[in-house]
């Protein structure tokens, strides 16, 4: 086990420098710098403000720089754009907000995702199960940035119960709509990988055994078929994290919530490219710790995989 | 021996007269399922229609994606609504363009970017996964570590910030959503070479010493073709959505060329001004369309899955 993770260190970071460096590079080589604007910069001025960041330097030690404060120092360097702030004031206003309602979406998803796809898998052929997989279906075709137009055209404009944007430190409200136009389409991605798994196992001889010994049908589904039907499950939880972390730059901008996303997407149309490598780099961290997780949580969790 | 000749005779005349039964193919029996499969046809038919429509119904419209119809603007709300009258069959957008043919336009971009994000996809994912599996040892393990390194790139992003560093294009796009696509199919095809590899008639062909290239472009690859076909047809919304989600951004492809994403963006920005068409017509579009990509994908899969026979 102890192996198996050191292992699987060994490939995360050099994923991690080779992010680092390979957007760097992306960058150095962008036509025309940073303070390119309409009206040209004197010389000297613009030396000076190359000077100050560091870009006058080779590109070694520029990446050496670069890659060293942050691995060290969790330092992404100023925001080229905001001169009185750094990335790291930005990523520190925007993060909390990213991950409170993130992780809610995850816990919503993973929550109904596995009660639908284990109540459709009991009940086979009823109409609950007909629900669940038309559901699962209709997620698949409503990415966020669809569902999200649509629950505000709903919830705000036609009934008026929720406000359509923004975030009030925190609100309930504020965090529903969010929380739903994330969720929706993993939910309904575990709801299936649940639904199929769980009938396979239910179909499996050692649940025959237990009917035939008599146990109740919940307790057959809660200690012997739960933990190997959820196999599958956690293996798609790593893609669907990223996906979410991905999602919440829609849902920063249509929820106008003031996440991570906002600033990547503003970033973006700005030309401020410390910030968006920034982020890109932050959420690189977050996936491949969390890839990481989901792999050692699944090494522990089936008994047929020995590293 | 008359007796005997006589009956082999007639035998003779039997096996000679008998009709000729025609092999049933995986692929005949793939298509009779397929056929039969009412779901899977009428989205074939649909989404046809709505290829063809995207191309055709263009040369219908009195406008076209970039006229401003200065009537209509200023008063979008009551003068852009969809009518036969003014010739804005979807009505107009906040600019006072014509509606319709931006829709149409739009859907050329995001079908031409589903189509050839998936055609990259198939073409790079099934060389580097044919190679990788077949050589196996080294080769493979050191291939499949550097699809496992690109995979835990959050692609999105590093997407993104191509677009912005580079100028915006529809080239850029397509180069960059094909960078992402071809590695779950590397990975798909990697697996059934594997296990396609050991069969007797791969090992016949190197036993008579049939060089590894032939192998792999005669025996190999035709083999993959169903489960290939399969993927590709499930990869193709997933481009799409990609390439929606990147104009949603306001990222993607520039004025006046326009996609699916970037019109849902624009209706969903100004829906509370009372112009719902402008968000219903590109979504009514980008749904149809990719619940169809979807069926079609599962009719072909359960047409060419063999377990579910």
């Amino acid at each position: 086990m102890i192996y198996f993770i050191i292992r699987r260190l060994a490939v995360s970071i050099p994923t991690l420098l080779i992010l680092i460096i390979l957007s760097f590079i992306l960058m150095y080589s962008a036509p025309g710098g940073p303070f390119t604007s309409e009206r040209p910069l004197p010389p000297q001025v613009l030396a000076n403000i190359q000077a100050k960041y560091g870009l006058d330097d080779p590109l070694w030690k520029q990446i050496w720089d670069y890659t060293y404060g942050i691995i060290f120092n969790f330092d992404f360097g100023p925001s080229f754009r905001y001169k009185d702030r750094s990335v790291n004031d930005i990523i520190a206003q925007g993060f909390p907000v990213t991950l409170t309602y993130g992780t809610w979406s995850f816990i919503v998803a993973v929550f109904f995702g596995c009660s639908l796809g284990i109540i459709a898998a009991i009940r086979q052929n009823s109409w609950l199960d007909y629900f669940a997989v038309g559901v699962s279906i209709g997620a698949q075709v409503l990415p966020n940035f669809v569902l999200a137009p649509i629950l505000v055209l709903v919830f705000t404009l036609l009934l008026g119960w929720l406000p359509g944007g923004g975030w009030n430190g925190g609100q309930w409200q504020c965090i529903v709509m969010p929380v739903i136009a994330l969720s929706t389409s993993y939910m309904a991605s575990i709801a299936r990988l649940m639904r199929s798994s769980m009938l396979e196992v239910l179909n499996s001889n050692f649940i025959r055994t237990a009917k035939a010994k008599g146990l109740p049908v919940k307790l057959i589904i809660f200690r012997h078929a739960l933990k190997p039907s959820l196999l599958p499950v956690i293996s798609y939880l790593g893609p669907a994290f990223v996906g979410m972390i991905t999602g919440s730059v829609v849902i920063d901008l249509y929820f106008s919530t003031g996440g991570i996303g906002l600033h990547f997407v503003n970033g973006a149309l700005n030309r401020d490219y410390s910030t968006i490598m920034g982020i890109t780099i932050l959420v690189g961290i977050l996936t491949i710790t969390f890839n990481l997780i989901v792999d050692i949580l699944y090494a522990w969790i089936d008994p047929k995989i020995r590293y | 021996m008359f007796l005997k000749n006589n009956k082999n005779n007639s035998l003779f005349n039997n096996i000679n007269n008998l009709d000729y039964i025609e092999g049933r193919s995986l692929f005949d029996d793939a298509r009779r399922r397929f056929l039969l499969n009412k779901a899977a046809m009428i989205s074939l038919l649909l989404l046809t229609l709505i290829v063809l429509f995207s191309f055709i119904g263009p040369f219908f419209s009195q406008w076209t994606n970039e006229e401003i119809d200065w009537n209509a603007l200023g008063n979008i709300a009551t003068l852009g609504k969809p009518s036969i009258s003014t010739g804005h069959f979807f009505g107009t957008d906040e600019l006072g363009r014509d509606l319709y043919s931006r829709v149409l336009q739009g859907s050329q971009i995001s079908l031409m970017v589903g189509f050839v994000g998936a055609l990259i996809a198939v073409v790079v994912g099934t060389i580097y996964g044919t190679i990788a599996g077949y050589f196996g040892g080294k080769v493979d393990s050191i291939m499949m570590r550097i699809v496992d390194v690109l995979m835990s790139i959050p692609y999105m992003f590093v997407l993104i910030i191509l677009m912005v560093i580079f100028e915006r294009s529809v080239i850029l796009l397509f180069i960059g959503i094909g960078l992402i696509s071809w590695l779950d199919m590397a990975r798909i095809v990697r697996g059934q070479t594997l296990s396609l590899k050991n069969k007797e008639f791969i090992e016949a062909s190197i036993a008579i010493g049939v060089k590894n290239y032939i192998i792999i472009v005669k025996h190999i690859v035709p083999n993959l073709l169903g489960i290939v076909a399969v993927y590709a047809t499930l990869l193709i919304p997933g481009m799409i959505i990609t390439e929606s989600f990147i104009s949603f951004l306001g990222l993607g492809v520039q004025e006046p060329l326009t996609s699916w994403g970037a019109l849902i963006s624009e209706g969903a920005r100004t829906m509370q001004y009372g112009t719902l068409w402008q968000l219903l017509f590109p979504l009514s579009f980008f749904i149809v369309s990719l619940f169809c990509f979807y069926f079609i994908g599962d009719g072909l899969r359960d047409a060419l899955d063999p377990k579910d026979r």
